[in-house]
C-alpha cells in the first residue's frame, strides 16, 4: 500500500486491523482509537480519498489502497486549510477527536467544497466530539471551505 | 476488540468467489463492504473461518434503468447511492433512506447488496426493497436465480441465499408516471438502528385512486416486514385521511416490536403508526408531483 504518499510493504495477521497497523507497526499515531465500533469516527482515515473508520478495515484488504492519514496532509510543513482553520476557530478542546474530524472533512468538501451549516453538521454526524459541543469545529470547516475554494497560494 | 482468527482469501471474480466458497464450506463469508460483518465478528458474535473478499470485484458497481427495470449492482455503495442523479430524480425513497443509514464514513464502503445480504430487519433497505416489490438476483453454483423479495427473508440474519450464493443485482420496477416513495426511521442517534422505521411506495391512476401500494417496516419484527392487511385497505381506493389513519392503526396493531433500549413496545407501535401515516402522505405527495 501507500500511505502519506510513501509505498509500504508488509506481511500482517488476516486479523490485524488497519488502525492498529497505521499506529503499531507504522508508528503513525495522530489516527486515534476511540470507541473501536466504529461510532466515535477517531480513527478516520482516508482510503483512495475515500473516509473511512480504519478501525472497521482490515489490513489486509488494504492491499495496493492509497492512504492518507492525519500525518500526511500538510505539504512541506504548511498546515493544510483544515489544520489551520481547526486552530484560528479553536475547532478544538483536547483534540483527540480532531484528526477525525479533519480528514473526514477533507473528503467531505471534496464531494461538496461549498456546504451549509446543515450540510457539515450532517457531514460529520460520524465524529463524535466530547469537549466543543461542536460550534467551533463546523467554523473551522466552513474557513477552510472558503480558503480551500479561494487558495492564496498552492496548497495539498 | 480483534476478530477472532480466520484465513482471508481475495476473489477477484463472482465464479472464482463460488468457487472459493464451495471449497472451504459452510464456514467461509462473503466481505463486501465489511461494515456489517467485521463489527459482528469484532464482537465474536461471528466467528468464521474464512472470509472471501469480495470488494475487488469488478463490475458489480452500477445504478441504471433498463426495459422495465432499475438495476442496482449489488456492491454499489450508500453513497454511491446517495449521490446518483437517476435515485435522487426518480426514486427519492433512497435519498430518504440512505441518509439514515450509518454515517457518511460508513456509507462509503457498506454495499445496498450487503446491506440486504445481512438479513437482519434493523438494516433500511430491507423494508424499502419490501416496499417498491424488488427482485433480488443472486449468482450460485447452480447459475443464477433471481428471488421475489417476498421469498428473501426467512429469518434473524437468515435468507434465500444458499451457502456459497452472492447477491449480484438487485431489480425494481422502473418508476411509473404517478408514483411515489418515502422513507423514515426514528433513531435515537446518527448511526443508530431504527427504533422504528417504515418505507412506503405508491401508484395512483390519472384519477388519483391507488393502484398498487407497497408498506416495508424496519426493526419492529424479527423478519423485515409487508404490512399486507395496511396495503389491502389502500389498494384500489382513492386515498384518504380517514383509510391513512385506518392504515397506520393497522401498522401498531400487525408490527411485532420487542421492548428494549430503545423503547417499550407499546411506545414503539405508537411511533409506527404515525410514521406510517407520514409516510404513506409523503409518498402520496411525491406521486402527485
Amino acid at each position: 500500500m501507500t500511505i502519506n504518499g510513501e509505498s509500504v510493504s508488509a506481511e500482517v495477521d488476516s486479523r490485524l486491523l488497519l488502525v492498529h497497523f497505521i499506529r503499531e507497526n507504522l508508528d503513525l499515531t495522530g489516527t486515534h482509537i476511540g470507541c473501536d465500533t466504529s461510532s466515535c469516527g477517531a480513527c478516520t482515515i482516508l482510503i483512495d480519498g475515500k473516509s473511512v473508520k480504519s478501525c472497521t478495515y482490515l489490513t489486509v484488504r488494504a492491499d495496493g489502497a492509497n492512504i492518507t492519514t492525519i500525518e500526511g496532509i500538510a505539504a512541506d510543513g504548511t498546515n493544510h486549510p483544515l489544520q489551520q482553520a481547526f486552530h484560528d476557530q479553536h475547532g478544538l478542546h483536547c483534540g483527540f477527536c480532531t484528526p477525525g474530524m479533519i480528514m473526514r472533512s477533507i473528503d467531505m468538501l471534496k464531494t461538496n467544497p461549498n456546504p451549509t451549516e446543515e450540510e457539515i453538521r450532517w457531514g460529520i454526524s460520524g465524529n463524535l466530539c466530547r469537549c466543543t459541543g461542536y460550534n467551533n469545529i463546523v467554523k473551522s470547516v466552513q474557513q477552510a471551505a472558503k480558503e480551500m475554494a479561494n487558495p492564496k497560494e498552492e496548497t495539498v | 476488540m480483534i476478530p477472532a482468527k480466520f484465513d482471508y482469501h481475495k476473489a477477484t471474480s463472482v465464479k472464482e468467489a463460488i468457487a472459493l466458497s464451495q471449497e472451504l464450506g459452510e464456514e467461509a463469508k462473503y466481505m463486501s463492504g465489511g461494515h456489517s460483518l467485521l463489527p459482528m465478528m469484532k464482537l465474536r458474535f461471528a466467528t468464521p473461518e474464512h472470509i472471501i473478499d469480495i470488494s475487488k470485484i469488478g463490475g458489480l458497481s452500477y445504478i441504471k434503468e433498463e426495459g422495465n427495470l432499475l438495476k442496482i449492482g449489488a456492491m454499489t455503495t450508500q453513497t454511491d447511492l446517495e449521490h446518483s442523479d437517476l435515485l435522487i430524480s426518480s426514486y427519492p425513497i433512497f435519498g430518504d433512506a440512505v441518509w439514515l443509514t450509518a454515517d457518511p464514513s460508513v456509507r462509503n464502503f457498506g454495499t445496498i447488496g450487503g446491506n440486504i445480504a445481512h438479513g437482519d430487519a434493523a438494516n433500511d433497505q430491507p423494508a424499502v426493497m419490501l416496499a417498491l416489490r424488488a427482485t433480488i438476483v443472486a449468482e450460485g453454483a447452480d447459475g443464477e436465480k433471481s428471488i421475489p423479495i417476498d421469498e428473501f427473508f426467512h429469518g434473524f440474519y437468515m435468507t434465500a441465499l444458499e451457502p456459497g450464493d452472492i447477491l449480484t443485482e438487485i431489480q425494481i420496477p422502473k418508476a411509473k408516471k404517478n408514483s411515489g416513495g418515502a422513507y423514515y426511521k426514528m433513531e435515537r442517534k446518527v448511526g443508530d438502528y431504527a427504533t422504528a422505521g417504515v418505507a412506503v411506495h405508491i401508484e395512483l391512476d390519472d384519477a388519483g385512486v391507488c393502484q398498487e401500494i407497497g408498506i416495508g417496516l424496519t426493526n419492529v419484527s424479527a423478519v423485515p416486514m409487508r404490512l399486507d392487511r395496511g396495503e389491502e385497505v389502500l389498494r384500489g381506493q382513492k386515498v384518504t385521511d380517514e383509510l391513512i389513519e385506518q392504515v397506520g392503526q393497522i401498522a401498531s396493531e400487525d408490527c411485532e416490536p420487542e421492548s428494549d433500549l430503545r423503547g417499550s413496545e407499546a411506545y414503539k407501535r405508537s411511533i409506527v403508526n404515525t410514521i406510517t401515516k407520514r409516510m404513506i402522505n409523503k409518498a402520496l405527495e411525491r406521486a402527485r408531483n
